[in-house]
């Protein structure tokens, strides 16, 4: 593995007594793509704070491109590129002028930062929104002009906290594509999502995050593997049956897990399982076979669903 | 598809932030300069049209009523300086309170900077630059109105218009340093405005010597920035007679207070971006 571009190693962040992120380490190679994937609260966004080098951790080591954030803030933070969860684009600027105010803060000349915020725009798909105001954009434009302007020092590295929440599922897909363009140019991506499908699109490689600490790590398909059966049943009897129910197709599946609103079997061949369920004379509201996903690892992992 | 071609600036050698460190105040500064020129209409029209309304009103209306030479003074003359800080403390008001509190709240563009190589210090700097970039021209057009209504007698009046600058300045940056702390608006702007900088216009000498106060209210000329700054303004500009060491007074406290609010701001801009 070539060198990494960023280390932690038992990363912890306190605010008084609470530890938002209690001792979590990994690495992450260049021109590879990184997730940090758990439920709102977990600790990515603090997290994200400090590989950005605005917020100073309270023990642990971390490098970034083989510097100490907090003695070499403003030599990594020329070198990253970050789309925060909430988007801070100068809502007083143009769109156009957003970009060029920005590539100035990294010392990029008038006239080369004119010509790399054209070419963002069109990476974007806003050049025909150039002299927009910020505010009359839509919130996918929104987003995708603040990775424009995150690329526009041509970071080596690319922070995407939640990139696509709140974004209605077309608004997503064109923001995927995008990200996607970027991995295949080599562009070294950190993301966090509590989105399980973002995370397989999108991630080489990602950690579960749950309270402040790393549950697991690996590939999506490894996770999958390792914490989670090929095919999953869901089945629905109506919330007040579900408990009741789940009595009754005991054995069936590799393991079961009963949700409020639905159960849930694992195992290798989902199909059969179905028949198997049906064949016991139980007849459920709602059926479905699908793949395993990380939201089935995390449930796992952690006994909560990622989303609540 | 696209391509992003990369910056050659910041491919071939150069130490990465180098220029940023450098210059990342005056990055700030133009940025906020850029987002003025959204309201340069307004900031000309006030720039023009506010010491044209005071001086006509005051001098030419008021001062006939009035008609009291003070201290061997006419009364525009001795109203004149204290107009012309308080013009500078109008665009402190303005510039340092509102913006300050959008770039951390509703508009938080400070975050943005900061993510980018630049400090609290610098963003502070940057504001600074950029207020007075609108800030002199503004008491200038108003010292120039001024010598239109023959309102200063003295050619060292001319060093007025650095006297008010200082004054906004160091209003200006405590009120800076003030708002950087504040999380949640309960209208605290407004506040400033009408229990902080409205009182200090009205009793730090603008209109009368402080003297005609009674001595339970003198208190507030005594550490208003621009009772200072107009006293220090009358002797440049009238000749006005006060000790030498009063004087100085004026001159080392609009200095103190100014680094005093510089310091603490950017104390207050660092703390914040990194918590």
């Amino acid at each position: 593995m070539p060198e990494a571009v960023i280390t932690a190693s038992l990363l912890t962040k306190k605010y008084k007594d609470f530890a938002a992120v209690d001792g979590i380490s990994f690495e992450v190679a260049p021109g590879e793509s990184f997730g940090l994937l758990g439920p709102n609260g977990a600790g990515k966004s603090t997290t994200m704070r400090m590989v950005g080098a605005v917020s100073t951790r309270t023990s642990g080591d971390l490098t970034i491109l083989g510097l100490d954030p907090d003695l070499h803030g403003p030599e990594i933070r020329a070198q990253l590129g970050v789309v925060p969860q909430a988007d801070n684009l100068d809502q007083e600027l143009r769109v156009r002028d957003n970009l060029i105010v920005y590539g100035r803060y990294f010392g990029i000349p008038r006239r080369q930062v004119a010509k790399r915020a054209d070419e963002l725009l069109e990476f974007a798909q806003l050049s025909d929104r150039a002299k927009s105001r910020v505010d009359d954009l839509s919130g996918g434009m929104k987003r995708r002009l603040t990775i424009a302007r995150a690329l526009v020092n041509d970071p080596r590295i690319l922070l995407l906290d939640e990139p696509t929440t709140g974004l209605d599922p077309q608004a997503r897909h064109i923001l995927w594509d995008r990200l996607f363009r970027l991995k295949e140019q080599g562009t070294t991506l950190v993301l966090t999502t509590h989105y399980m499908d973002e995370a397989e699109q999108l991630c080489d490689r990602l950690v579960v995050v749950d309270k402040g600490k790393i549950m697991a790590e690996g590939s999506p398909a490894a996770l999958i593997k390792q914490y989670s059966t090929r095919e999953v049943v869901e089945v629905r009897f109506g919330s007040e049956k579900n408990a009741k129910v789940a009595k009754l197709i005991k054995g069936i599946g590799d393991r079961i897990e009963v949700l409020p609103d639905r159960i849930l079997i694992y195992s290798d061949n989902g199909e059969a399982e179905l028949s198997e369920i049906i064949k016991r004379g139980l007849n459920p509201i709602t059926s479905l076979v699908r793949r395993s996903s990380l939201e089935d690892v995390f449930l796992r992992l952690t006994g909560r669903s990622l989303i609540e | 598809m696209t391509t992003i071609n990369p910056v050659p600036e910041l491919v071939e050698g150069r130490s990465p932030g180098e220029k940023s460190r450098r210059w990342g105040s005056f990055y700030v500064a133009e940025h906020r300069l850029y987002a003025m020129r959204a309201y340069l209409q307004t900031l000309l029209v006030t720039g023009f049209g506010n010491p044209l309304l005071y001086l006509f009103g005051l001098g030419v209306g008021l001062a006939r009523l009035v008609n009291v030479p003070v201290g061997g003074a006419t009364y525009l003359e001795f109203v004149a300086p204290a107009l012309l800080a308080a013009s500078a403390v109008t665009v402190a008001g303005e510039e340092f309170s509102y913006p300050v509190l959008m770039g951390f709240k509703w508009n938080p563009i400070f975050f943005g900077m900061n993510a980018a190589p630049l400090s609290g210090l610098q963003i502070v700097n940057g504001m600074i630059i950029s207020v007075f970039v609108r800030m002199f021209p503004t008491v200038g057009v108003y010292y120039a109105f001024m010598l239109i209504f023959g309102a200063v007698p003295r050619v060292t009046g001319v060093l007025d218009i650095l006297v008010a600058t200082l004054v906004g300045m160091s209003v200006g940056v405590m009120i800076m340093a003030y708002t950087a702390t504040i999380t949640e608006d309960h209208g605290q702007m407004a506040i400033i405005q009408r229990f902080i900088l409205m009182p200090m216009f009205l009793f730090s000498g603008t209109f009368f010597p402080i003297t005609n106060l009674p001595i339970y209210l003198q208190w507030i000329g005594w550490i208003s920035p621009l009772w200072h700054g107009t006293q220090l303004g009358r002797v440049l500009s009238y000749g006005l007679a006060e000790p030498g060491w009063l004087t100085l007074v004026h001159v080392v406290y609009l200095i103190a207070l100014a680094a005093t609010g510089w310091i603490l701001a950017a104390r207050h801009f660092t703390k914040r971006l990194n918590s």
